[in-house]
Formats: C-alpha cells, sequence, structure tokens
C-alpha cells in the first residue's frame, strides 16, 4: 500500500468536495428557505466562471487580477441572482412543484444558449493567480497548491456558513423562514426578503465555487449541466435543506469521485448515483434531512 | 368539442399525405416528430394523468435505442426482434426502476428517476466494448418489415415514415384509451388527491406501477424506432437533459389534454429545425417559451386553445 498516493487521492478528493460544498451548499440553502430545486444552479455557476474569464481579461493589463476578477464577479452572478428571483421566481411559489422546477429548467436553457452565443462553444481555461501557482511536496509527491487553496477556502466557506446561520440575527432569520415560513412570517420578519437574500447568496456561493473551480476544471458551456447533478447528488444524500448534509454529502462524493477514479476508473460515476438512489430509497430525507 | 371533431381527421388526412408533398428532409423531421409525440405522450401518462414527474424518461428511451441497435448489428435482421427486443429490454428496466421509485413522493420521485436515468448514461458511456461508448453505434440499418407473405423494405424515407405513422398512431390509440378508461380515471384520482384515492381502496402504489410500466414500455418504443430511423445512438439519449425534452414537450402543448404532448413535439421539433438552420442557439428561444408558457400559459398551447373555445 503506496500511502503517498493514496494521500494524494484523498486530498484530491478532499479538494473536489470542498469544491463541491461550496457549490452545493447554495443549492441546500435554497431548497431549505424556498423549497425550490432551482435547476438553474449550474448554470449560475457557470456563469461565475465566464464572467470571471471576460473580466480577467479586461484586467489584463492591470497584473494580479484573480481576487478582484473573483469578487466581482461571484457579485455580478449574485446581482443575476436577485433579478432572477424578484422578477420570475416569485411568480411561481404559489404554484405546482413542476412549474418551479420547469421555470429553473427554463432559466437553465436560456442562460446555457447565452453563454455559447457570447463566449462561444469552446473551452477556455482560467488559470491560477501566480502566488498559488506550482506544486507542493507531499509525502514525496507534487500537489499543487491551488488545491490545497481550495481545501482551505472550503473550511473556511463552511466556517463563515455555519458562523452565519447560527450566530447571526440574519442567519435565525433564514433558519426560522426555513422551519416554518408561515409562523416566520407573522413574527413579522420580512420573508419576501428573506428569499430574495436566500436566493442571492446561493447565487453567490454557485459564482464562486464557478470561478475558482476553474484553475482546476475546464470551463467549457455545458459545465452547467454535469454540475448540477453533482449537486443534486450531494443534497439528496446529505439531506435536502441541511448544510451539514451538504458538507458530508460533498465530502462522501469527492472521495468516492476521486478513490473511484484512481481505483475503478469506469465504475466511479456510475457508484455516486447508485449511493444517491440507495438513499433516496432507503431514507429519502437523506443523511441530515429532518421532513420530507 | 365540434372543433376537435373537424381537426382529428385534418390532421389524420395531413398525415398520410405529407410523403407526397415533402421532401425527404422534411419526411424524416416529420417522422421524429411522430416519434417525440409517442415519448411525450408516454411520459405525459405518468405526468398529466397520474401526477408523477420523472425526470429519468430518457432511460427507457436509450435502453430501447440502444438494444435495439445491439440487436440489429449483432443479432437478428428481423424487425419483430429488434424492435421488440427493445421494447422488451425498456418495459424490464421500466419494471425495475419503477418498483423502487413508485412509493417516494413528488420530489423524491423525480430525484430517484434522474439518479436512475444517469446511472444508466454513465453504464452505457463506458461500458465501450459493449455500448461503443462515447463514440455510440453507428450503421443501424433498417430490417425490413417481413409480414410472411410479402416483404417491405424500410429504408426509403416515405416507407419509414408509414411504418412510424401506424406504429405511433395505434400506440397512441391505446394510450389514448387506456387513459379515458376506468383505469385512467383511478389515475387521475391519484394525481388530484393519492391519500383520498388510498381511502377508497386503491392500491395507489401499485396503479403508480402500472402507469410507470406503461410509459416506459412506450418510451422504449419510441427509442426502438428513433434508433432505427438515425442509425446512430449515442449515450447523450440517456442523459438528464435528453429526459428533459418530452417533459417540456408536454408542458408546452398542454399538460391535462391528451393532444397536448404531440402538438408540443411538433412545436419543439419544427421550431428547433426553424432556428437550428438559422443560428444554433435555438434553445435560447425554447426556454423564452417555456418561461412564457410557465409564467402565463400553464395549461399549454392546445390547453390554452380549448379554454378559449370554450370547452366543455
Amino acid at each position: 500500500m503506496d500511502f503517498s498516493i493514496l494521500f494524494s487521492v484523498f486530498l484530491v478528493g478532499l479538494a473536489t468536495a470542498m469544491l463541491l460544498f461550496m457549490i452545493s451548499s447554495g443549492l441546500t440553502l435554497v431548497f431549505g428557505v424556498l423549497r425550490i430545486i432551482n435547476f438553474a444552479h449550474g448554470s449560475l455557476y457557470m456563469l461565475g466562471a465566464y464572467f470571471g474569464l471576460s473580466l480577467q481579461s479586461l484586467f489584463r493589463e492591470m497584473g494580479s487580477t484573480f481576487w478582484l476578477t473573483l469578487i466581482l464577479s461571484s457579485l455580478a452572478v449574485a446581482a443575476v441572482g436577485g433579478i432572477v428571483e424578484l422578477f420570475f421566481l416569485r411568480r411561481v411559489y404559489k404554484a405546482a412543484h413542476i412549474y418551479q422546477l420547469l421555470l429553473t429548467y427554463a432559466l437553465v436553457m436560456i442562460i446555457d444558449a447565452l453563454v455559447k452565443m457570447v463566449w462561444g462553444l469552446d473551452p477556455m481555461s482560467i488559470s491560477e493567480p501566480a502566488a498559488l501557482s506550482g506544486s507542493f511536496e507531499m509525502l514525496g509527491r507534487p500537489f499543487p497548491v491551488y488545491a490545497l487553496f481550495i481545501i482551505l477556502v472550503g473550511f473556511a466557506m463552511t466556517i463563515f456558513l455555519w458562523l452565519f446561520l447560527v450566530r447571526s440575527r440574519y442567519g435565525k432569520f433564514i433558519r426560522a423562514a426555513a422551519a416554518d415560513v408561515d409562523i416566520t412570517n407573522a413574527l413579522g420578519i420580512n420573508v419576501p426578503l428573506i428569499f430574495t437574500g436566500v436566493f442571492i447568496l446561493g447565487s453567490w456561493l454557485a459564482a464562486l465555487g464557478g470561478f475558482l473551480s476553474g484553475p482546476l476544471m475546464v470551463t467549457s458551456p455545458d459545465m452547467g449541466v454535469v454540475i448540477i447533478i453533482e449537486c443534486f447528488a450531494v443534497v439528496v444524500i446529505g439531506g435536502m435543506g441541511s448544510l451539514q448534509g451538504a458538507f458530508v454529502g460533498s465530502l462522501l462524493i469527492g472521495m468516492l469521485n476521486s478513490f473511484g477514479a484512481y481505483y475503478i476508473p469506469r465504475l466511479s460515476m456510475v457508484f455516486v448515483y447508485l449511493l444517491m438512489a440507495i438513499i433516496l430509497i432507503a431514507k429519502p430525507t437523506g443523511m441530515f434531512g429532518a421532513r420530507g | 368539442m365540434k372543433i376537435k371533431y373537424i381537426s382529428l381527421p385534418i390532421f389524420v388526412v395531413a398525415a398520410i399525405l405529407a410523403p407526397f408533398v415533402m421532401s425527404n428532409y422534411w419526411i424524416f423531421i416529420v417522422t421524429e416528430v411522430l416519434i417525440m409525440a409517442l415519448f411525450a405522450s408516454s411520459l405525459n401518462l405518468l405526468l398529466g394523468y397520474t401526477g408523477l414527474l420523472s425526470f429519468g424518461q430518457g432511460a427507457y428511451y436509450a435502453v430501447g435505442a440502444y438494444t435495439t441497435a445491439l440487436l440489429v448489428k449483432n443479432v437478428s435482421s428481423s424487425l419483430w426482434v429488434t424492435v421488440g427486443g427493445g421494447v422488451l429490454a425498456a418495459l424490464i428496466i421500466a419494471i425495475i426502476v419503477g418498483s423502487l421509485c413508485v412509493r417516494l413522493s413528488e420530489l423524491y420521485f423525480a430525484m430517484l428517476t434522474l439518479a436512475f436515468s444517469q446511472m444508466i448514461y454513465f453504464i452505457v458511456f463506458q461500458w465501450r466494448s459493449f455500448t461503443g461508448g462515447d463514440d455510440g453505434l453507428p450503421g443501424i440499418l433498417r430490417p425490413p418489415l417481413d409480414l410472411g407473405v410479402i416483404s417491405i423494405s424500410l429504408s426509403s424515407p416515405q416507407n419509414f415514415y408509414y411504418f412510424t405513422l401506424i406504429l405511433v398512431a395505434l400506440s397512441l390509440w391505446f394510450l389514448k384509451t387506456v387513459a379515458e378508461s376506468p383505469l385512467g380515471y383511478v389515475f387521475r384520482s391519484i394525481r388530484d388527491n393519492p391519500k383520498r384515492a388510498e381511502f377508497t381502496g386503491i392500491a395507489v402504489n401499485r396503479f403508480r406501477l402500472i402507469s410507470f410500466v406503461i410509459a416506459g414500455f412506450f418510451s422504449g418504443l419510441a427509442g426502438s424506432i428513433y434508433a432505427l430511423l438515425a442509425g446512430f445512438v449515442s449515450p447523450e439519449l440517456a442523459f438528464w437533459t435528453k429526459s428533459g425534452e418530452p417533459v417540456i414537450m408536454t408542458l408546452v402543448g398542454g399538460i391535462y389534454t391528451f393532444f397536448g404532448p404531440t402538438v408540443g413535439a411538433a412545436i419543439y421539433t419544427i421550431l428547433h429545425t426553424f432556428i437550428a438552420s438559422k443560428t444554433e442557439h435555438w434553445l435560447l428561444y425554447f426556454g423564452l417559451i417555456l418561461l412564457v408558457i410557465v409564467l402565463a400559459l400553464p395549461e399549454g398551447v392546445l390547453g390554452a386553445i380549448e379554454k378559449w373555445r370554450g370547452k366543455s
């Protein structure tokens, strides 16, 4: 047993997991509060990457632009999310679930088509900032610095989200709305504002994930539809609406992907969906989900 | 009502005469519309009639298509065996998946059908030696229609069109009969209020399974015919976005009418053809149409027409 390889695979799994968590946390939050499965979450993730690409080329002369681009692109997508919620999602809250699902699906089609129109079909790449390039030596094997950075950012994000939701005032409002919308409303809390806010937060997280994933993965017009299914798997396994669930689910899937790709490359993806199916059959509400 | 009685014969006559006035290219398109109409109508039995949103019908479509393709390439040149085999495979998968899915409620049901569909996608994708993987299976020849006394070649677009027309018409007739039969009413009562249906003694999950299996059967048939139409199958047929197509078609055409999905399939395919020739971003327009439908016209095009005409 070559521990250094095992450790590398483990770290790759961790990095994938953290990235997946950043993206899925937004999806699960939106579901927990708005009770909507946002198919367009993957498209927002993709927009984060593509906005970042354009901003990067815009700022090229200015030198180190990674951080500025990260902030601006994620805020831009957060704004897009706000518009989507205010002008479209609001109209279907009272409608049957299928219409909500199809609304977000329509958005997927629209956003994905717009991305192809503006940026073309060819895959592109986002390069990491100079400060994070190169690799570390871990147990005698090289490991990309950027991937380590992602792991750290993931943990930081987890702590930030946890603190926000558990300790802050707005976090409490959000958790209240997730628990019982009507009573929260009756308490005089501005629920529509919370809905918009959570959707914006979710979009922001997705976009962050999108741009940050750039140096590790290819940026292409189909990255949205591919990631959304992985996010669904995470959220189903962890429990829809549960942030701890999203964390554990991301870890599970990240590790499954990484170890699977190394040991059973042909079947690893099948195992992810197999796990998703098993959870749905055995305990549909997922590992940490409370109610259906 | 009167309008409906006039328009159906018109469509039937138009359908029969179509190949005489159309180029081969358009015959291909219309054949595809027929296939998608079957696919969407089978989905609507689940969705509009039984109230189950399946986002994984692409799985049965793909299983039907791939099984037929593999049978044609490796086993048999009999139309009955190849298409029959495709449908049988889809039926078996639908029974297995369905029995696991139907006890779940709305959202989880949709997620599970999605999960199974993705599993099948990846199995097809990875099993290169069997399914050709990413490259798909090209060169699927159409077996002739062997009726014992005569053998009709299906290689011409016209012949294959009529073959598809007959199969799809028979299937739609069957589906319509089911939808308007007491079984169909059971489905609808399950859709409208599962708890009440259960209280009146209906074995809700068993009937959901029946609906699921019928839908899977015809989705598989649609896939089998498609394999012979296109002469080529690829894993995308099982990817979740393919499963979204019949859902969109059903919604755009009209979810609570029988021919809604057919209308939706026609709109979708024809729009695709028209717009795709001008720009490759036709999904943008379709997304916008879907948006309008969801926000303004939830009963779909056919539903809106019926409403406007003051249906009884």
